[in-house]
């Protein structure tokens, strides 16, 4: 169950809009390294864990990058603020403009819409991790480049702040997957899905964490 | 409502249940008519129960909210020490 708190988890105030840039940074909404993708792919991973602490590392993370996701919709929303269609087609926003007007609809920088396959459910914890600390990794590096396109210090500092964030998360899962993998039966040399195949030493039923 | 601690783990996620699920209907209907007194008035004493059992189920039994995360006897992070809804926990 959620619930939902009426704030940012970091304040945006963007005074000067800029289409161009907003257009750039829809990409971290519904691009292929996105939170919208991140957020989905934690949600739905986390029930095939084999333990409760990757269920709540997913759980959390995964409830934290939906706040990612309002906060990018934030930038992209007064990032388009008070501009003519005239200004909008100078900045190259008309073509996002003639389907969505200036609503939040996640698409990547490119056009190309968002889909399932932006992220990866495999049912399998060690996977899950692996894919999970890449996204992380390419989510760092798409806020790397936004950064080096923007130059309004008002967009820069929560790009950085959600830059920040990938790298505690990319931590946060390399320690998940490390107690994993501690708790794989010994016999698992090559790391089969242990919530399939060869179940974990410590699973939730004997509560040995 | 009577004090918190003469209920059950079953009784009070019960009461978390109905008492919650008054909080999110009425949210809605709040939304779209913020000056009903009435709606108020229902709207306050349920989130007071709400907030209440939530408050002695994580006490006794563990947390099922970061906000009362900190209400339990443990001197460990209890939030991942109990069932995840899918294993059949809170229910």
């Amino acid at each position: 169950m959620w619930n939902y708190e009426k704030r940012l988890q970091y304040p945006v105030n963007i005074t000067r809009p800029n289409a161009q840039i907003a257009q750039v940074i829809m990409s971290q909404y519904g691009g292929p390294d996105g939170e919208m993708g991140a957020s989905m792919r934690y949600l739905s991973q986390r029930f095939a864990m084999p333990n409760r602490q990757a269920m709540g590392m997913l759980t959390d993370i995964g409830t934290e990058e939906l706040a990612h996701l309002e906060i990018v919709a934030t930038i992209v929303t007064q990032l388009t603020r008070d501009l003519t269609p005239e200004e909008l087609k100078k900045y190259g926003f008309d073509k996002y403009y003639v389907d969505h007007t200036v609503g939040i609809w996640p698409q990547a920088a490119g056009g190309i819409p968002f889909n399932a396959c932006e992220f990866q459910s495999k049912g399998d914890p060690i996977t899950d991790l692996f894919e999970d600390m890449a996204a992380e990794q390419k989510a760092r590096t798409t806020y790397d480049n936004i950064l080096r396109l923007v130059t309004d210090p008002e967009v820069a500092d929560p790009i950085r702040f959600l830059r920040a964030r990938e790298i505690v998360h990319f931590q946060r899962f390399g320690e998940t997957l490390r107690i994993l993998q501690e708790q794989l039966n010994s016999k698992n040399f090559y790391a089969f899905n242990p919530s399939y195949d060869a179940p974990v030493k410590c699973n939730c039923d004997n509560n040995c964490r | 409502m009577r004090n918190m601690c003469q209920f059950s783990k079953e009784q009070l996620m019960l009461i978390i249940y109905q008492h919650s699920f008054a909080v999110d209907d009425i949210v809605l209907y709040l939304d779209s008519h913020p000056d009903d007194g009435q709606a108020l008035e229902y709207f306050r004493e349920h989130n007071h129960i709400r907030n209440q059992a939530l408050k002695e189920y994580a006490r006794r039994f563990g947390p099922l909210t970061i906000e009362t995360a900190n209400d339990t006897a443990s001197q460990s992070w209890q939030w991942i020490q109990t069932k995840w809804p899918w294993e059949g926990g809170a229910c």
